[in-house]
């Protein structure tokens, strides 16, 4: 992994078009500021690890007649 | 083609039908083709996609309009091009559904729908950037809700 210092201010490129900027640092926690094209996605890595975490909950689930429970709730 | 399958028993697949997932699904990147298995009731809005070479894997999955009609959200160009998706009539929308062991609590995943070119077959899922919908929203609670 490539590792940079940053100072609140200072930004990263990633190619042409993808700008991080420290915005804030206070304590433990940094604010980070985005700029990127709109098609690229931009997400916190928990969002991705709890998708991960429910598609294998649902890789879990039993065998049954799903339809039923509507009917008969 | 006949595949086995832990759930369905030997089941037959029509090969056009087989869904293509290039990047995977979040979670099971290495699994790549699965085929519909619909349910028995025409009516039904749930369906199950079955993983061609893995016996064992297989996810329910629900129409998400017929539990929450409001269902709304954007996808980006980029993966609509990924796709192939030339125009919404070649796209089909499923919600990825959790059977825990109390069945009253199953619920979908709204925030990242399986999308598919009914065309092409090709599929992914993706996370939506709205924040309006979670990973779990319970079906029967949604269901009723919008029978009020």
């Amino acid at each position: 992994m490539l590792v940079l210092s940053r100072k609140k201010e200072q930004s990263i490129m990633i190619g042409d078009n993808i700008e991080l900027t420290i915005i804030e640092i206070q304590g433990d926690q940094v604010r980070i500021g985005i700029n990127a094209p709109k098609n690229v996605s931009i997400f916190r890595k928990e969002l991705f690890l709890e998708i991960q975490e429910e598609n294998k909950r649902a890789a879990g689930s039993g065998k049954v007649d799903l339809n039923d429970i509507l009917k008969n709730k | 083609m006949i595949i086995e399958t832990k759930h369905f028993g030997e089941i037959e697949i029509n090969e056009e039908n087989i869904l293509n997932f290039e990047e995977g699904i979040p979670g099971f990147e290495d699994t790549h083709r699965f085929g519909i298995v619909s349910s028995e009731d025409p009516e039904s809005p749930f369906c199950w996609i079955q993983a061609i070479e893995k016996p064992e894997l297989a996810f329910p999955l629900v129409d998400p309009f017929a539990i929450k009609k409001d269902y709304d959200f954007e996808l980006k160009d980029e993966f609509i091009n990924s796709l192939g998706i030339e125009g919404a009539t070649q796209v089909a929308v499923f919600a990825i559904v959790v059977v825990p062991d109390d069945i009253k609590k199953m619920s979908m995943n709204l925030k990242a729908p399986i999308i598919v070119n009914t065309v092409n077959k090709k599929a992914a899922q993706t996370i939506l950037d709205s924040d309006k919908y979670t990973v779990r929203h319970f079906i029967l609670d949604e269901f009723q809700k919008q029978e009020v």
